[in-house]
């Protein structure tokens, strides 16, 4: 297949582009999540995207809080965002740094006007923003302007056998044409460690994701009660074939194909190495390896699956494929591409890679993802430590 | 073209993925090697499940076991051509 040179998208001011036009109205805090929902009930085009944490964070967790939270401002996903938190402080942080972006942005704090006033004041600039955003036309874009991330889930046999190398076949096609990729799941990789990290394209990247990973791993002997000798590989898994964790890596590693990784990147952390594969240092847990891949910038998420996990993200497409036959049948409305055919030789790899392009290349222009349509959003702060 | 049975994703690889519900005894199996399109035929000696594997080689207790052409265990048992390979005789070598 000749692969399509573009997608239409939004180009934003900073010269990124987006996928979606989303107008975000930001909750800086847990008790700020009442008033930001308001608004959004208020004005048409616009979402809220509530979450749990924002009080009393410090050190290293509270860093990585403004980066999730100035990380998603900044997605070109995102055409304009309202901001409000308690306190003014922290909100202007958050404001300031969206900004730098050049997309329109402002922050409300509810201390001292109360959440009626603040209601008021932020669904008038709401207003504002949501019919300003809604004369934004998509324009013919290079392929080089999708960012993709990609982290599997609910894994069994076929997603080693067909859905994670369908987005490898795609990786080893889209990289050469200029495309940001990400894949993360630190903890998923144990047993293919070694490999993968030979796969680093420098010294550098290769003993940064060997320190990465070994930091995991001496967190995980620190606070487990056992091993994971008795949960990786699951008893889930053992029932469908995954004999050993090994092997479990070793198919989740399938997903990028046989590309080399130029860098790795903390949670959160935005690519600043140019066009290539990264890896980014995350939880294996679904809804927060993908919020934190979309606050590094990553505009479109491939999700393969092979039981069938469900997730969207709040500003990020995901587009879901499976390599299992009775999940592509029993839950149809998830699945946005389905591969099992490999599994029965009626397609090959190449082929299977050609549709995932197909399809991430429509849903990049605009067509709704399974997710998006059921009304998945989720957004998932990565906790490193309690709060104060 | 004869349905497949079994899918070997390297060509290195000593062990094949079951992919129909389950072959039988002495079944006389079609293998596709993904990486290289081939196809190769194997008899298997047991039952084996859905998304189970099949030694494609003889294996003595020692011995790795090679698929997605890594390293993803230890053969603990000695395993036939054609017998069912998974947690009674394959081992991590992690721990």
């Amino acid at each position: 297949m000749e692969i399509p040179k573009s997608f239409l998208g939004y180009k934003r001011e900073n010269g990124r582009v987006g996928t979606r036009n989303h107008v975000v109205i930001l909750p800086v805090d847990d008790i700020s999540n009442a008033c930001a929902e308001a608004v959004a009930n208020n004005i048409k085009g616009t979402f809220a995207i509530p979450h749990a944490y924002g009080r009393l964070q410090f050190g290293a967790d509270l860093e990585l809080f403004f980066d999730t939270m100035i990380g998603t401002g900044k997605n070109p996903n995102v055409a304009a965002c309202v901001v409000i938190g308690i306190e003014p402080k922290w909100t202007k942080r958050i404001v300031d740094a969206i900004a730098t972006t050049g997309k329109p942005v402002e922050g409300f704090s509810i201390e001292g006007a109360g959440d009626i006033k603040t209601i008021m004041t932020a669904s008038k600039k709401a207003q504002e923003f949501s019919q300003w955003a809604s004369e934004k036309q998509r324009e013919e874009c290079p392929l080089s302007d999708l960012w993709i991330s990609v982290k599997c889930g609910e894994s069994d046999t076929t997603s080693g056998m067909a859905a994670n190398p369908a987005v490898g076949n795609l990786m080893d096609k889209l990289e050469p044409l200029g495309v940001h990729l990400c894949f993360g799941e630190t903890s998923e990789l144990t047993g293919a460690e070694k490999v993968c990290a030979t796969r680093g394209s420098t010294p550098e990247a290769q003993k940064k994701f060997m320190k990465t990973w070994s930091d995991y791993n001496d967190f995980i002997l620190k606070e487990a009660t056992n091993d994971l000798s008795e949960s990786q590989p699951t008893a889930g898994n053992i029932a469908g074939g995954l004999t050993t964790i090994e092997e479990k890596a070793f198919g989740n590693f399938q997903k990028i194909g046989s590309r080399k990784f130029i860098d790795v990147l903390t949670p959160a952390e935005e690519p600043k190495k140019g066009p290539g594969l990264y890896f980014m240092d995350t939880s294996s847990a679904a809804g927060e390896c993908l919020t934190l891949q979309a606050a590094a910038g990553f505009n479109i998420h491939l999700f393969p699956t092979g039981q069938g996990n469900i997730i969207g993200n709040a500003i990020e497409p995901v587009v879901k494929l499976t390599g299992n036959p009775s999940t592509a049948v029993n839950m149809k409305e998830h699945i946005d591409l389905d591969v099992s055919k490999i599994l029965k030789r009626e397609m090959n790899m190449d082929q299977a890679g050609d549709e995932l392009i197909k399809t991430t290349i429509r849903a990049a222009s605009g067509r709704l993802t399974c997710a998006e349509v059921l009304g998945h959003k989720e957004f998932i702060m990565t906790k490193l430590f309690r709060s104060a | 073209m004869a349905d497949t049975d079994i899918i070997i994703h390297d060509e290195k690889d000593n062990v094949g993925v079951v992919v129909i519900e389950k072959i039988t005894p002495n079944q006389e199996c079609n293998c596709w090697i993904m990486e290289n399109d081939k196809s190769v035929k194997i008899q298997s000696k047991n039952e084996i499940p859905l998304g189970h594997k099949i030694a494609m080689i003889d294996f003595k207790e020692g011995d790795t076991i090679l698929k997605y052409g890594h390293d993803i265990g230890k053969v603990v048992k000695d395993i036939k051509k054609g017998e069912h390979v998974h947690v009674h005789n394959v081992k991590t070598k992690k721990w």
